[in-house]
């Protein structure tokens, strides 16, 4: 086939069958409120890492209810769990459970099943 | 030697835990680090040995501490410790003096109206059957108290009493049974041989009336035995088992050992020494106000004793140390937390296979895994510009309530402090946080990256508005500067006349933050500054019986509902008297009363900000009149 300088990129469709799902439903078992997320994003801008990297909380929980775990490995370990984005959220979801939870759910994938 | 077949399952369960604790003990001893052991050698020929044998006069037989919180309760465990006793040594000097032998088995002692029944009422004989008679009592009063509180636990002022699993109820039961069968079995046998005292011989002489007391006798002397050997074989799975290994925990206490960061023989000392008395269930805020009833620290140490998987329970407190101060026995509960936390969750086949090995369990504990990968690589490390004489660290939750950092500019301004704002652009945490959420090689990080920065500015004092942060600088951080909350900070400003403040004519109450009081036992100085500007009202919960606000980071699974119950609960308590102002000291205290706020709720400040308030300004009432002076320039002018 002739390349005309165009090269296939890589699909971006979130497939919400396949991907895993077992994080975020570790995660809401474990801690209900996580459900409740409007994905204000106060947590991102108070957050004491984020002026150091791109973590972001918001992000990082829609990432989880996707099940794009990739993504979320690399974010998870950046939050130091001072817990300002707890005492920010105006839904009063524990969000310093549930980067924790997230961090113990993959610790969890990796030595045995969720 | 007189000797009956009775006595056989009494003598069969003395040997069995004497045997028991001594191989315990060696065992503890042997599991000891180097240096502990050390100690303990020492403290065994030295003060300690004396101090311990007090310690365990006051603590485990008076119960001094136990009658301070609850006299009612306190009487009952004394009653039973103190004279059980004195029932044992008043019965051994008895069966040696009155016995027909010196030196005799400890089974004479304990039965000695069986084989001297017709030991006679004369002179000091009599004296002495008077005194065994009134310790039976002493005994058997608060033995009712014991099962009134059993049923009907508000009527000795507790709340809440302890629940029983299946093998402590059958202790109990033979616990309860030991005293009224002794009471029975002597009362039967005075009452056939004409002897006894007050108690067991008027009982006697009624029974002997109209029932056959020499043949209803033996029966009871055999439950007394039967009911003794039960309880002897069962201490070492029951709660019981507190009463020997108290006397072992005193003594490891005094000699200097202390809880450190692992599980280790003082740790498991410490397990068995509690006695779920149940003290620390009515001073937690979470069965109070958010009715979580399984997580306090009586169950918490049940859990570890029974080897069950502690890790949830342990996360779910604000460790606040609300009931380690109020423990009778002293143990250190929120280091044996703290322990769990790190351990984490106990592996699947630790849960199934070796339930109930302990030696297994402690080995996981011990060690964790060794492959650990650095994990805040985007810290790079900071250099603060050297010569300030201060350096103002605020910490995260100070710049959730922003009030609190600009005050303590003004202040520092107004004392003319050369200082330095070491963490004005946003704060990398201090590491505590992490630390309660038991990651404490991530902590170290942190640590270390802080440290560097503090390091580096050659400051001589460093200043902190947050007690967590202040918590982990003076007990994790290895600074060579002066680590000083802001409250102290400002106190030592006043005493060294730099700072001047005006009285406020309004009235204070004070909130210690858990971390500040508790934590470091910083009492003192937020008071003073307080007496210092204001009218300081006293309420009800100060200094070590301070509430905790319940927004503590201590507690990672505590929802927000649960948390503003608690901490409107507190704020209730404190605002009783209706001040003018709500102080304290922590930003996050002050955050977390802030949410539940009521309309009548005074003004909720942090000590700083109340201090800004009382800074009197020379130029400040001149300014006044200038400005007014200037608007009448104009209205003339207009005209």
């Amino acid at each position: 086939m002739k390349n005309f300088g165009f090269s296939s990129i890589k699909p971006r469709v979130i497939d919400y069958d396949r991907n895993n799902k077992a994080v975020s439903d570790y995660i809401l078992k474990h801690e209900p409120s996580f459900a409740l997320c409007i994905g204000c994003g106060g947590c991102a801008a108070t957050c004491s890492a984020a002026r150091f990297t791109d973590m972001s909380l918001r992000k990082l929980n829609i990432l989880v209810k996707r099940g794009e775990n990739d993504e979320v490995r690399r974010l998870m370990n950046k939050c130091m769990l001072c817990g300002k984005c707890t005492l920010v959220c105006p839904r009063g979801v524990n969000t310093r459970n549930v980067i924790f939870l997230t961090q113990q759910a993959f610790r969890k994938l990796d030595n045995y099943a969720v | 030697m007189q000797f009956d077949p009775f006595v056989i399952p009494f003598n069969i369960g003395l040997y069995f835990i004497i045997l028991y604790c001594v191989g315990t003990c060696i065992v503890w001893f042997r599991d000891l680090s180097r240096p502990d052991k050390l100690r303990l050698q020492r403290g065994f020929f030295g003060r300690p040995f004396v101090l311990s044998i007090r310690e365990i006069f006051m603590e485990s037989l008076i119960h001094r501490k136990i009658i301070k919180v609850n006299p009612v309760l306190g009487y009952m465990h004394m009653s039973l410790a103190f004279g059980w006793f004195l029932l044992i040594v008043l019965g051994t000097i008895e069966a040696d003096i009155f016995g027909e032998s010196h030196l005799n088995p400890p089974y004479k002692a304990i039965f000695f109206r069986f084989f001297n029944p017709e030991h006679r009422a004369e002179g000091f004989a009599m004296a002495y059957s008077f005194i065994m008679d009134l310790i039976l009592a002493f005994i058997l009063s608060g033995l009712m108290i014991a099962i009134i509180k059993r049923f009907w636990s508000r009527i000795v002022g507790m709340k809440k009493t302890t629940r029983l699993k299946t093998l402590d109820k059958i202790a109990l039961t033979s616990l309860w049974l030991i005293f009224p069968s002794r009471l029975l079995a002597e009362s039967f046998t005075c009452g056939a041989a004409g002897s006894g005292s007050f108690l067991t011989g008027s009982l006697g002489s009624f029974f002997a009336g109209f029932l056959p007391s020499s043949d209803l006798a033996y029966p009871f002397w055999w439950l007394y035995s039967l009911s003794l050997a039960v309880f002897f074989i069962l201490l070492p799975r029951t709660r019981y088992m507190h009463i020997p290994s108290e006397l072992f925990l005193i003594f490891l206490r005094n000699s200097g050992v202390r809880t450190g960061d692992q599980y280790g023989s003082f740790a498991e000392a410490q397990v068995y020494s509690c006695s779920s008395c149940g003290i620390c269930l009515d001073k937690c805020q979470l069965s109070s106000s958010a009715g979580i009833n399984n997580i306090q620290s009586a169950y918490f140490v049940k859990g570890l004793k029974r080897n069950d998987d502690v890790y949830d329970i342990s996360l779910n407190c604000l460790m606040c140390g609300r009931c380690e101060t109020a423990c009778p026995v002293g143990i250190e509960l929120g280091a044996l937390r703290m322990i769990q936390r790190r351990a984490g969750e106990a592996p699947e086949d630790m849960k199934t296979i070796w339930s109930g090995y302990m030696r297994e369990r402690n080995q996981n504990i011990r060690y964790g895994s060794n492959n650990y990968t650095k994990v805040y690589k985007y810290l790079k490390p900071e250099i603060i510009d050297p010569a300030t004489e201060v350096i103002y660290f605020a910490g995260c939750m100070t710049h959730l309530s922003p009030g609190i950092a600009s005050s303590m500019e003004k202040i520092f301004k107004a004392s003319g402090v050369n200082y330095r704002f070491m963490d004005k652009d946003g704060s990398v945490c201090c590491g505590r946080p992490l630390m309660l959420a038991g990651k404490d090689r991530e902590a170290r990080e942190l640590i270390q990256h802080n440290s560097s920065a503090i390091w580096s500015s050659g400051a001589k004092t460093l200043v902190t508005s947050c007690p967590i942060c202040l918590r982990v600088f003076t007990e994790s951080y290895h600074l060579d500067v002066e680590v000083l909350h802001h409250t102290q900070f400002i106190s030592r400003m006043i005493e060294e006349e730099r700072l001047d403040l005006k009285f406020l004519n309004q009235t204070v109450v004070y909130h210690d933050p858990c971390e500040l009081g508790r934590g470091l036992g910083i009492y003192d100085e937020p008071r003073k500054v307080l007496y210092h500007i204001a009218r300081y009202q006293k309420t009800s919960f100060e200094r070590e019986n301070a509430h905790c606000c319940g927004g503590s980071l201590g507690n990672i699974k505590l929802d927000s509902r649960k948390k503003t119950a608690v901490a409107s609960d507190a704020l209730n308590d404190l605002i009783q008297s209706a001040p003018d102002y709500l102080i304290t000291s922590c930003p996050l205290c002050k955050k977390t009363y802030r949410k539940a706020e009521k309309s009548d709720t005074p003004e909720i400040l942090d000590v700083a900000e109340l201090v800004v308030k009382a800074i009197s300004e020379p130029g400040r009432t001149e300014k006044l009149h200038n400005k007014k002076h200037h608007k009448e320039v104009i209205y003339v002018e207009a005209k």
